[in-house]
């Protein structure tokens, strides 16, 4: 599986200087039954402005190069850079989504946004703040605490609090994993929309195919043990892209092929095959 | 129909990733305090509360049982206000020891578990000492306390927060250790310093148990202010109990028992109220 054609560094032909660069990504986690290797030289540049959706099974290291593109955890070896700035620690350009919300159950919805600006220490952006809750659909919620909403309320709620304080390059792990099928749909719906009017750069974890071909310009497949690019897609489906294009055969022919790369490129050991 | 279900809706509290599971939840003492109760559960209580004083005061009276085996309930309140100008300043006295002696434990121990929780070596090293104090009572130390202090209020005081200390140490150290490393990867991804995950994340996570801690300790440091007092010193509640109970005016120490009891249920009222404005995130 190393022998993949397209494993070398994405989007290095692209003219404009890519947002952000990923150069020989390496991280080893140090447990107390030996050393884990989770990321093997994953390079890859970020374009600016672009949706990149990163897809792999569980365990394939998707989470630990997000996490250290948002600055929360170090490399064994390699550097990944926002423009010309190495990131160390977390940087107030990026901006990270969560699984499952991640919202504070101790604060209502309006004190769950304000965490941001209280962190930083600057004064409240109210005004920008309730356009966002007007944009999702959340103004008037802002006295709710987080058990009083559902669980796509609260994945807007973490999107309005992310984007409250403007960041440039939003970094989304898994956020719709743990919705029902047609709250993700319109989540899908909704990031998609947020993403055309702002224009910001978004790097997208998932394990479903099909949510990665709706969402994502390019799709980069991740294989796991260790976590390392196997391939990647473009998608040149236009925009916007309604929820029922995941029907058409075309749809269905991109999620097949990207199914066949991904269970090709794993040794049969790995899963049980379906006969 | 299903009785316990009846016109339950259909829709569960779903257990969130995180938060963890190992809380003790003040939610557990199911004495409904403040809880929506119907009319007719009020009336029920009440009714229930005369019918218990009530019977027990026609029940002592009826059977002509002496006073100085069970007095009855009106005695009892009698002997309180006759006896109230006599007994009011024992009762600040006991009240100041359990404040002072609390304060000063519940402050060390809440210290300890802030400090110890992030050190995990440290904590396998004290966590034995702090179970031995837990689990050995402190009343055991007050004789030795008054010889080497005195009779005044100083070795109950010492005593009190010995008590109370560990107690809010150990239930405070178990919030503390509650991390949720989703919560606090979110304040570092907005930039957060350590300080500021540990007031904004790790103390509102913790706070749940923190509130127990301080509820048992209190608990706890009652139990040992009173018991001080009976084994030494001429002052407080509980000198009074050896006191009345020596001259066999059982009228009077019940009445004591009755302020005691009062102080017990305030200090819980008190802590369920805190915890329903603090802790009521966690259900």
């Amino acid at each position: 599986m190393d022998a993949t054609p397209m494993r070398n560094v994405a989007g290095a032909s692209d003219k404009k200087a890519p947002k952000m660069v990923i150069a020989g990504a390496t991280k080893y986690y140090q447990t107390r039954t030996g050393s884990v290797h989770a990321l093997d030289n994953v390079s890859l540049d970020v374009r600016d402005g672009e949706f990149l959706c990163i897809l792999g099974p569980s365990g394939c290291g998707k989470s630990t190069l997000l996490w250290s593109m948002g600055g929360l955890h170090g490399l064994t070896d390699g550097e990944i850079r926002l423009g010309a700035e190495k990131i160390i620690k977390p940087h107030p350009e990026i901006a990270m989504i969560f699984q499952d919300a991640n919202l504070l159950p101790w604060r209502n919805l309006a004190a769950n946004i304000a965490l941001p600006f209280e962190l930083k220490r600057k004064p409240v952006d109210q005004q920008r703040i309730d356009m966002l809750l007007k944009r999702v659909n959340l103004w008037g919620f802002e006295s709710k605490f987080p058990r009083e909403l559902s669980g796509g309320m609260q994945q807007r709620a973490s999107i309005v609090r992310s984007l409250s304080v403007n960041p440039s390059l939003l970094l989304m792990d898994e956020p719709f994993g743990a919705l029902d099928a047609f709250t993700r749909d319109e989540m899908n719906l909704l990031i998609q929309e947020i993403w055309m009017e702002t224009g910001k750069t978004i790097v997208f974890i998932t394990h479903s195919i099909s949510e990665a071909i709706f969402l994502a310009d390019r799709v980069v497949v991740m294989s796991a043990r260790p976590g390392r690019i196997a391939s990647v897609f473009d998608i040149d489906i236009p925009r916007p892209r309604p929820v029922d294009i995941q029907t058409r055969p075309d749809f269905i022919e991109r999620v097949l092929h990207i199914k066949a790369s991904i269970d090709h490129g794993r040794s049969p050991s790995d899963g049980l095959a379906i006969t | 129909m299903d009785k316990a279900l009846g016109d339950k809706i259909p829709e569960f509290n779903r257990k969130k990733a995180g938060g963890g599971g190992d809380g003790v939840g003040l939610s557990g003492t199911s004495l409904g305090l403040g809880d929506h109760r119907t009319k007719l559960e009020t009336l029920a209580i009440i009714l229930v509360a005369v019918v218990i004083i009530g019977g027990a005061e026609l029940l002592l009276k009826w059977f002509n049982v002496p006073q100085y085996v069970l007095p009855t309930p009106s005695l009892i309140i009698m002997a309180l206000f006759t006896e109230w100008g006599f007994i009011w300043p024992h009762l600040l006295v006991t009240l100041k020891e359990l404040l002072l002696g609390f304060a000063i434990g519940a402050s060390i121990g809440f210290v300890l578990a802030a400090v110890i929780t992030q050190f995990p070596f440290v904590e396998k090293i004290v966590t034995p000492y702090i179970l031995l104090l837990v689990t050995t009572p402190m009343l055991a130390l007050v004789p030795l306390l008054i010889l080497k202090l005195g009779f005044g209020s100083e070795p109950r005081i010492i005593a009190v927060a010995l008590a109370s200390g560990p107690m809010v140490m150990i239930n405070s150290a178990t919030g503390f250790r509650r991390v949720d490393l989703a919560k606090i990867a979110l304040a570092r991804s907005f930039g957060a310093s350590t300080f500021q995950i540990f007031t904004k994340i790790r103390i509102p996570m913790a706070m749940p148990m923190i509130i127990v801690g301080l509820m048992v300790g209190s608990i706890f440091g009652l139990l040992t202010t009173v018991g001080a007092e009976m084994v030494g010193g001429a002052e407080g509640l509980g000198n009074r109990l050896t006191y009345y109970s020596a001259l066999i005016r059982m009228p009077q120490f019940f009445a004591i028992i009755l302020i005691l009891a009062i102080i017990g249920i305030s200090i819980y009222v008190l802590f369920y109220w805190i915890g329903k404005k603090w802790a009521s995130w966690e259900t």
